[in-house]
């Protein structure tokens, strides 16, 4: 499943960031790196952008990137 | 090898080819993932998390800021609260400080006369300098003395890129950068400074929207001339509380337009002259922090009030001068500023407005702060009451020139549409280094300050509402 | 040993980590603070003094990597190397120390005269996160302090570790990254050719490595930097502070 289709609540390991360019950068430098667990928690008023947590900081993405990072859903159990 | 710029250059293309030819992509990807690898460890070591729970409170805030059904109310909610609290609490210590002027001013001319100055002296340092200062401090400083500390409290709590959040879907249906409503908050205190904070936006064709759009919210010397507008003539039924909220209303209204403005302009241009398709965007959300209550009010009041006052000083005082100047100069029997007035009314008059306010946007060019003290100071020069003691005094002299509830409601048009003021227009060419994209920035505003006033105007005069 | 001298600190750190909060304790002056990333977009500079020393702080825009993918990162990235503050003082947040530390990497990867401040540690108390800066600071090899900008608690340790760094007492042994084995090798192929052409002036480890990822404007500037090193340096940040609007 891509970040954008994760439900409130979900907790995502991301396995591919799918952009290039400048924008994987900062993608990265924020701390969606493969292997990181992002954490869905809300959608704008509108729809999009969605704000994940993220390497105990909270950022908000728009559609158009949040479909192209892919991960898989985890169990919420362990810290 | 023997040292020559020829040389030099021959052996960087050089390294920058063997770079070339070493790096690869997967290459950068290792970069970064290495340094969070690092990171990752470090903190695993040297980080304990005692409480298992996040920031409960952030995302409890959250919920109301942010969402779907109270999001946009809270937003507008917060708007016309400031202004009410802005209005409300600002009337009192104005009239306060235009009575205390024109006490002093009473004395002042006193001791010119009894100095035996001449009448010139005494007009250019009384009735031109010392009326165009106190006009914009007095007109100025209390509303900014109270917008600004509210504002920063907000700013500091961390509101704003909750408005971010919220408005981003409205930013990119018109091409523009959901950072585009963080730039535009700056612009509440000052165009100038908020078309440097552009800098947020890295693309360079959305951060040019936001240069080219930023004037569309009005800025710390248009406040002034609105709210006391809005006052005199839009809530002018009204008395007590009910006449501050319906100003406040009046204002919101005004800000929402400039905000719609910006979004059709914006629109416009993605499909013309700057087109492309929105790029891309992060934004973070900081955990809400209370501000230091204290701390931040003193120190924005105080910051305010001093820039209010150095404004008025530099920008207000010569500004005054030259007014006076110019409406005591005579040619014939008419005087240079008549002049202007005169040529500028016909046009003028078609959007709502005469010429007296027209040549007032035209000096007031290098700061929006002046534009009312010398319309106040053109109209005196003409007219036969010569003392503004308060409001009421002042909606006489309106009054007396004509003015309707649509002279007003153009001039408040004009004022948010209008052309930015010379320093944004400096800081305009300073970020884009480009003539061109300056003159657009003055172009765009203009005409559509134009066109709007103009269609107003003939609307309510073709509908006989006036 | 130096007295009446002047140094420049620089204030580097991810946006809205509370760096201009600090610098606004220090110097006493107002720069605009406000909780948002993004907030402060030009360098700013002030001073302190403390034992008989002038300190010129410098307030950089904050950045969440020194890769110059944004005007702001190659303002703060051209400052620490080319204009070699005499120490630059990394302002994290205590919160997200992940992500923050990515950046002091990044810094020690420049510079070794790096102090690591962890701020908003309040907040963290508040949190629940303890952070253990002895054994943070065995791990970076620079020194490492906790302070709360915003509370004015931490400054003297703070200040006086600036002062000892300046004066000399301090060694620090900055964490280098060791990457893959293939990455090294690159590395080691170009640190040789970067050194023959820029010296010791700049990093060359770190040079190579942003060739490595590309960053080909880099070496334009470095070209500039050696033929301009007489100028008043303020002046070229100034300039490049700008923008990349000139391309439209
Ligand atoms: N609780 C707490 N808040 C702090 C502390 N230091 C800074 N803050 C708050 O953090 C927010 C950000 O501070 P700034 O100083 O503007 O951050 P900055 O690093 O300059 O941010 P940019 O200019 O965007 O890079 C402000 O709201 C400060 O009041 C601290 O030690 N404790
Ligand atoms: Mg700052």
């Amino acid at each position: 499943m891509n970040l954008y289709e994760g439900n409130k609540g979900d907790r995502i390991r991301i396995k591919e960031v799918a952009i290039e360019g400048v924008m994987r950068r900062r993608l990265l430098d924020l701390g969606f790196v493969p292997g990181a667990v992002v954490d869905v928690l809300k959608k704008s008023p509108l729809g999009d952008p969605i704000a994940f947590r993220v390497s105990h900081t909270t950022i908000a993405l728009r559609k158009e990137e949040s479909i192209k990072i892919t991960g898989e859903l985890i169990q919420d159990d362990n810290e | 090898m023997e040292y020559s710029p020829e040389n030099e250059r021959q052996s960087f293309r050089e390294l920058l080819n063997q770079a070339n030819e070493l790096s690869t992509s997967s290459l950068r990807d290792e970069v970064v993932s290495s340094l969070y690898q690092t990171s990752q460890q470090i903190c695993s070591r040297t980080v304990r998390f005692t409480k298992s729970k996040e920031d409960k409170k952030t995302e409890r805030l959250d919920a109301i800021f942010t969402s779907p059904i109270w999001g946009f109310p809270i937003m507008l909610i917060m708007l016309g609260l400031i202004f009410y609290l802005t209005i409300a609490g600002a009337n009192v210590p104005s009239s306060m400080l235009a009575n205390f002027f024109t006490w002093l001013e009473d004395y002042i001319s006193m001791a010119f006369f009894a100095l035996n100055s001449p009448d010139w002296l005494h007009g250019v340092l009384v009735l031109g300098l010392y009326r165009g200062t106190t006009w914009v401090i007095s007109v100025m400083l209390p509303p900014m003395a109270i917008f600004f500390p509210t504002f920063a409290l907000l700013e500091s709590y961390g509101y704003l890129p909750r408005v971010a959040f919220n408005m981003d879907r409205l930013f990119k249906k018109v091409g523009a950068h959901g950072k585009q409503s963080l730039t535009m908050a700056m612009g509440f205190g000052c165009n100038a400074a908020a078309v440097l904070s552009t800098r947020i936006i890295e693309s360079p064709r959305e951060r040019m929207l936001a240069i080219l759009t930023n004037n569309f919210v009005p800025c710390n010397g248009r406040w002034g001339t609105l709210i006391v507008l809005a006052s005199l003539f839009m809530a002018a039924g009204f008395t007590g509380g009910m006449k501050t909220l319906v100003s406040s209303g009046v204002i919101v209204g005004i800000v929402i337009f400039g905000i719609f403005v910006t979004f059709a302009v914006s629109w416009v241009l993605s499909k013309t002259m700057l087109k492309g398709v929105p790029t891309h965007y992060t934004l973070e959300l900081p955990p809400y922090r209370r501000p230091k209550f204290f701390d931040t009010i003193v120190r924005s009041s105080l910051n305010k009030s001093y820039a209010v006052l150095m404004r008025a000083i530099k920008i207000a005082a010569p500004a005054g001068i030259l007014t006076w100047v110019f409406a005591n100069i005579y040619i014939g029997d008419t005087s240079i500023f008549m002049y202007g007035v005169n040529f500028l009314d016909p046009f003028a008059q078609s959007l709502g407005l005469d010429g007296y306010i027209m040549l007032a946007f035209l000096l007031g060019l290098p700061a929006n702060e002046v534009v009312l003290p010398i319309l106040l100071m053109g109209y005196l020069s003409t007219g036969s009451m010569l003392e503004v003691d308060n409001l009421a005094d002042l909606k006489n002299i309106f009054l007396d020139q004509g003015w309707t509830w649509l002279t007003a409601l153009n001039m408040m048009l004009f004022s948010l549409l209008h052309y930015p003021c010379g320093t944004t227009l400096i800081n305009i060419y300073k970020e884009t280094k480009s003539y061109k994209w300056t003159f657009v920035a003055f172009l765009i505003p203009t005409v559509i300050a134009i066109g709007v006033t103009f269609a107003v105007a003939q609307l309510v005069r073709g509908m006989g509402w006036v | 040993m130096t007295t009446n001298e002047v140094y420049r600190i620089a204030l580097a750190g991810n946006p809205n980590t509370g760096k201009s909060t600090l610098f606004n304790a220090l110097t006493g002056l107002k720069q605009h603070t406000g909780n948002w990333a993004g907030k402060t977009v030009s360098l700013a500079e002030g001073s302190v003094h403390y034992k008989k020393n002038t300190y010129r702080l410098i307030d950089l825009p904050g950045t969440y990597s020194l890769y110059s993918n944004s005007t702001d990162e190659e303002v703060a990235r051209n400052y620490i190397v080319f204009e070699k503050p005499h120490v630059t003082l990394v302002v994290l947040d205590a919160t997200s120390l992940e992500r923050n530390l990515n950046l002091a990497l990044q810094v020690m990867e420049m510079t070794s005269n790096v102090i690591v401040c962890v701020n908003l540690i309040d907040e963290a108390k508040k949190r629940g996160i303890e952070i253990d800066e002895l054994k943070l600071m065995r791990q970076l090899g620079v020194p490492v302090l906790k302070i709360s900008a915003r509370n004015k608690t931490g400054f003297p340790a703070l200040l006086d570790t600036i002062d000892r760094m300046i004066r000399g007492e301090i060694s620090t042994s900055p964490y280098a990254i060791q990457y893959n084995d293939e990455t090294e090798g690159k590395i080691s192929q170009l640190v040789p050719n970067v050194k023959k052409l820029v010296g010791d002036r700049f990093p060359s480890r770190w040079i190579a490595l942003r060739l490595l990822d590309g960053d080909t404007s880099l070496l334009d500037e470095i070209q500039k930097r050696m033929h301009q090193e007489e100028e008043s340096t303020w002046n070229t940040v100034q300039k490049t502070s700008g923008s990349h609007l000139e391309n439209f």
